[in-house]
Parts: structure tokens; sequence; C-alpha cells
């Protein structure tokens, strides 16, 4: 991987792996850049944030203050705050808890045509969502769902369900068919089975596929903006309706883009290690 | 008392052509180590699945003392399995491994703590209570998972290949301590392998599985010394019975030398294939002309491996003999046969036994 096992043309690999570093940390900072400058932006006044590019400013968090206080669009960002950690949290709780027992049953005591259901699971994820908003949108006014959390947490589910499925069931295949049968001979019923053997062992897993569903659930845009574009929205929805657009807007919207992304960044700081651990424990077989 | 019976047991897996299983019966009496052996895809390890309860049976029954456990639940079988991998709870420590089973089923803490320390005492597993199976040797691992079985105090234990992922040396150790242990506890114990010395070491009875089906079961020197079919006598033995073909002619012979035996029980059995030990076979100035191919020396005993003419093509023999031996790869010897030669049938099945010899009288009138 490195050039360290590699044969000694050491001169040449040097100048090699020098060109690499280089080339990667500038195509790192070309894709970070942006969201640099977004941070930065959030912490200036309007006139500095449209002015030409300048680093030398005075920070300020009156932007966060305008943007959380005043309820310009058509919520509050705390309302949105609270609407967006229902409807994720809910809807994560719910795909774990459809999502585990039939990854479970598809890696242990899998049916027939197991192949075939897994392919069904993820075939719900080839449509296009535009293509499927119409149909969803009557359906929803039908039942009375426009502006709830409601409709948003259904949808959330039923997008994250077939990825929380497809990668339980590669966790829970990885578990050694022995540690369960041991288990069953040992008089573990189903329901101890999983807990005192299955779940501990795949917790790194579930740990991954929850924070995935999290994070994908958080970001939704356009389901919440079509179909609950006023009372019960969700943060995304918040800052494209809460910023005027008419005058200087950047650094307030640079400030509220912010406030979207904190708790996702923070989600995957935390998790890291588990996240990546599960994710690699995914990819081995 | 737990006698396990297999009443023409068979499994048959979804998509299998042919039964892994096929029609297994077999008595396991109360306290015996029974030996399942054979080579890989014989279905030993099936035959022990079937009775933890892990595989269905598609037909015939197995019974557990005096009951037909044919379709109760593995956990209701009261049995315990010792697995070629250990199967270890990772996550939980060597005492909560060996307390899993008895947590399970309701036993009370104090009385799961004790039962658990008594058997790591015995196992010279009381260090190790704490520790995680990762933090463990692969002895150490294998030991838990002999604890965690024992310390049930079942009915019958289920061993499949346990000692496998040891090496060589411990391998030697732990069949005698499971030997031991098996013959203290007297507890019913069916162990599966695919080494035959494990096999003949460690079983009363050891009952030899081919492509599913039961060739023989019988105490291990009868399985050596009378072996139903060829199979039976080329896969127990080490190193193995030398087998030559000697089609139908009258006198037997092995290349230009004549076998001195009886032969009339095995009159209508087809093309006769004759067998004899290593240790049947002597070097010297004997009637069979061979060359030497290889000589293996293990110190006590050796092993010289000839190579001999007979019907056109090269046959290969192995002899067993002590030490001292002076001859050499390449060195020309005379073979004697002096012990027991068995008669195999065309179809494989064991037509007559006895003891035999070459004779000298034809190899000089040859020379």
């Amino acid at each position: 991987m490195s050039g360290d096992d590699a044969t000694p043309a050491v001169g040449e690999r040097r100048w090699v792996n020098l060109a690499l570093g280089i080339l990667a940390w500038s195509t790192a900072l070309i894709f970070f850049f942006p969201v640099l400058w977004m941070v930065l932006n959030s912490f200036k006044t309007e006139e500095e944030a449209n002015a030409s590019p300048n680093l030398n400013f005075e920070p300020t968090l009156d932007r966060y203050r305008e943007v959380t206080e005043s309820a310009g669009g058509l919520l509050s960002f705390g309302e949105a705050f609270m609407n967006s950690a229902v409807v994720v949290l809910v809807s994560t709780l719910i795909v774990l808890a459809l999502a585990i027992p039939a990854a479970y049953a598809l890696a242990v005591k899998p049916v027939v045509k197991w192949r075939d259901v897994l392919f069904f699971f993820i075939s719900t994820k080839f449509l296009p969502v535009v293509a499927s908003i119409l149909p969803i949108w009557i359906l929803a006014r039908d039942l009375e769902l426009l502006n709830t959390r409601l409709v948003l947490i259904v949808l959330y589910t039923a997008i994250n369900l077939p990825l929380a499925v497809w990668m339980l069931r590669s966790f829970f295949a990885e578990i050694p068919r022995e540690l369960i049968e041991a288990a069953e001979i040992d008089g573990a019923r189903l329901r101890g089975q999983l807990t005192s053997v299955i779940l501990p062992l795949a917790a790194p897993g579930i740990a991954a596929t929850a924070l995935l569903c999290v994070i994908f659930a958080w970001n939704e845009f356009f389901y919440a903006v079509q179909l609950n574009p006023v009372d019960g929205s969700t943060v995304p929805v918040w800052v494209t309706t809460n910023i005027s657009t008419r005058g200087e807007f950047l650094a307030q919207l640079s400030a509220a883009s912010v406030l979207a992304c904190i708790p996702v960044v923070l989600a995957g700081w935390i998790a890291q290690k588990r996240m990546i651990r599960g994710l690699a424990m995914g990819a081995i077989k | 008392m737990t006698a396990v019976r297999y009443v023409e047991a068979t499994r048959t897996y979804p998509g299998g052509e042919t039964p892994a299983v096929d029609s297994l019966s077999l008595d396991i009496a109360d306290g015996e180590l029974l030996v399942l052996v054979g080579p890989s895809g014989s279905g030993k390890s099936t035959a022990l699945r079937m009775l933890a309860g892990l595989e269905p049976l598609d037909a015939g029954a197995i019974h557990i003392g005096d009951r037909d456990v044919t379709s109760v639940r593995p956990r209701d079988r009261d049995i315990a399995m010792v697995f070629q991998n250990y199967a270890l709870y990772p996550q939980l420590s060597v005492a909560e491994n060996m307390g899993f089973a008895l947590k399970q089923h309701g036993v009370p803490k104090d009385e799961r703590t004790a039962r658990v320390r008594e058997t790591a005492r015995i196992l010279d597993l009381e260090p190790f209570l704490d520790r995680k199976p990762k933090q463990l040797s692969g002895g150490q691992r294998q030991r838990v998972a002999m604890g965690r079985a024992i310390v049930r105090q079942p009915a019958v234990y289920l061993m499949d290949e346990p000692l496998s992922n040891l090496d060589a040396k411990l391998r030697v150790q732990t069949r005698t301590e499971v030997v031991e242990l098996q013959a203290r506890l007297g507890v019913t114990t069916v162990y599966v392998t695919h080494d035959q010395v494990e096999a003949m070491t460690m079983g009363h009875r050891v009952a030899v599985l081919k492509d599913g089906i039961l060739q023989q079961c019988d105490a291990p020197s009868t399985l050596y010394h009378q072996p139903v079919n060829l199979f039976v006598a080329g896969f127990i033995g080490s190193p193995a019975m030398n087998l030559v073909e000697i089609g139908e002619a009258h006198p037997a012979r092995i290349g230009e030398t004549e076998i001195v035996l009886d032969r009339a029980a095995a009159d209508g059995a087809g093309r006769l294939t004759v067998g004899f030990r290593p240790e049947a076979l002597h070097l010297g100035d004997g009637p069979l002309p061979a060359r030497i191919r290889a000589v293996e020396d293990l110190g006590s005993e050796m092993f010289v491996h000839v190579a001999v003419e007979h019907q056109g093509d090269t046959v290969q023999l192995i002899a067993k003999t002590s030490p001292p031996f002076g001859g050499s790869a390449g060195d020309r010897v005379g073979l004697q046969i002096a012990g027991t030669m068995h008669l195999f049938g065309e179809d494989g099945s064991r037509v007559a036994s006895g003891p035999a010899s070459l004779s000298s009288a034809g190899a000089v009138s040859r020379s």
C-alpha cells in the first residue's frame, strides 16, 4: 500500500509519494473549500460576505441569532429542529424494528428465493423519487397527511428500509452459524438467541445502519418540500424558506446551512469508529 | 442411563440427489464413547447434527434414552455439543460462556457459579474465568468449549472434530484428557472425526461411514483385524493395508509368486483382492522380488515402501519393520508374507481371512 514494502527504487518512489500526497491534499482542499467558505461567511456581516473574498474580518454570531430568532419564513428554527428530530428518530426506530427481524430471517433462516426477495427490496429504490411524487402527493392529500410529520415518518421509513435490510443482512450473515446453533443447543429460545448472542455481535453493524438512516432522513429535502412545506417541516426546508432572498442574504443562508449540518457532522464524528468498523465488517464478505 | 439409538435415520439435503446420511441404524450404549469416522462427505457430521437436532430427519427416528427425539427441538434434547471452531460467545467471559446454558435453563445464580467453578477446577480454567475467549490460547479455548458442555451435565455429549484446530502435540495430549474425562463422567458421547488414529485411540467402538452409509461399527481392534470390506480395510490403519488385485487366477499370485492360502471360502466371489497389513510383510530374502522406493525411519519403527511387478503393472506396498534395517532406496529385496491375509470379493466385501505366505518353491523354480 505505501512505499515501505516496495523494492528500493527509492528516489523515484519518494517523488511519486510526495506528488500523490500533494495531489490528494489539494483535491481535498478544493472540495472542502466551499464548506469552509460557508462557515466563514456565517460569521460575517452581509456586507462582508458579499464583498470580495476577505479573511480579515471580525467574527460575529449575529447571523445565527437572526436566523434562529426570526421566523421570517413559515416556521421557526426551533420548530423545524423538533420536527426533524422527531421525524428522523421515529422513522429510524421503525426502520430498525422492521429491518432487524427481516434481515435476521434472510441471513439465518433464508427462504428459498431469498435472492429475489433482496432484489425486490433494493428494486424499490430504482424509481426516480421525482417520478413517484404525484401519486404520493395525491395519496397524502386524500389521507389528509399533507403538512404532517407522519407523512415524512412513513416516507423516510420506506426510503431507508431496503438499505437497512441489505446492510443488516450482511452483518447477520457474518455471525458464525455455530454460535447460533450453540445457543440453540444451550437452551436459548429465539429471544435469548437474539438478545444474548446475535444482537451484541451485530451491534456495530446495527449502529452503522442506524447512523446512515439518521443521516439520510435528516438530509432529505425533496419529499419534505413537496409534501410538507408548512407546518411540520424539517430543517432542510427551513433553511430554504426562512431566508428572505430579497437584498443580501448570503451570510444568513450560510449560518442556516451550518446549523443544518451540525447534527449530522456531530453524529458522524461520534460514531466514526463504530461506523467504519461496521461498514468494513460488511465489506469482508 | 442414556443410550442413543439411530433407527434407519435418513437425511437428504435440499437439492441433493443422494442422502447425506442413508438409513443409519446404530445403537450406542449408556456411557459409551462412540466415534463416527469417515472421509469428508461421508455424512459423519450430518449424522451428529441429526442427533443434535440441527438437521431434520427425512426418514427414520432417533432415540435418546427412552425418548423418541426425532422431532424434539435441540434445546429440549438434553445434549451438549462441542464444535470444531468451539463457537464460544465472543462477547461473554469464560465464566459466562460456561454458565450460559445453565442460565437459559433457569438454574439459580449460586448453583450456577458453584458448578462453573467446579468445572473450571477440573479443566484448570480457574485463572481464566474472567477473560474473554479472544484472550485465550487455542488449547484454552478448546477446554472452555469442553467445559461449557460438561457443566451442563447433559445426557449425551456430542463432539464435532473438537481437536482438529489444535497443533499436533496438543492434540495428542488433549485426546488422552478427553478419554479420561469421558471415562470419569461416564456420559454417553458421540465423537466425530476424520482422523482414523483419533478414532482408533479414543473410541470404545468406531463407526465407519462412507457416502452416508454405515460400513462397520465395531471395537477398534475388530475394525483393524476384521474389516468387513475394502473401504474399511483401506481406511483404518496407518500406514494403510496393502491391497493387491489378484483376479480369479488359480493359484493366486502376486507377480510370479504363488500365495499359499486357503481360498475355498472365496470361490464364486469373482475377481479377488488380497489385503495384508504392513507388519505382515517381511523384507529380506523372501520369494517375491521387489525394489525399495523409500525408507521412513520413525525411530521406534520403520516404514519401507517397495515396488513389485504384478500383472504388468508396478504395485506399491508398504512394510513395517523394526530398526535396524540396512536397506536403502534402490536396493533389491525379497518379500515374504507372514500373517493374516484378507480376501475381498468383487463387490468389495471380505470373503475370507486366514494365515498366508508366499511360496518359496514357486519363486525358486522361476529364478
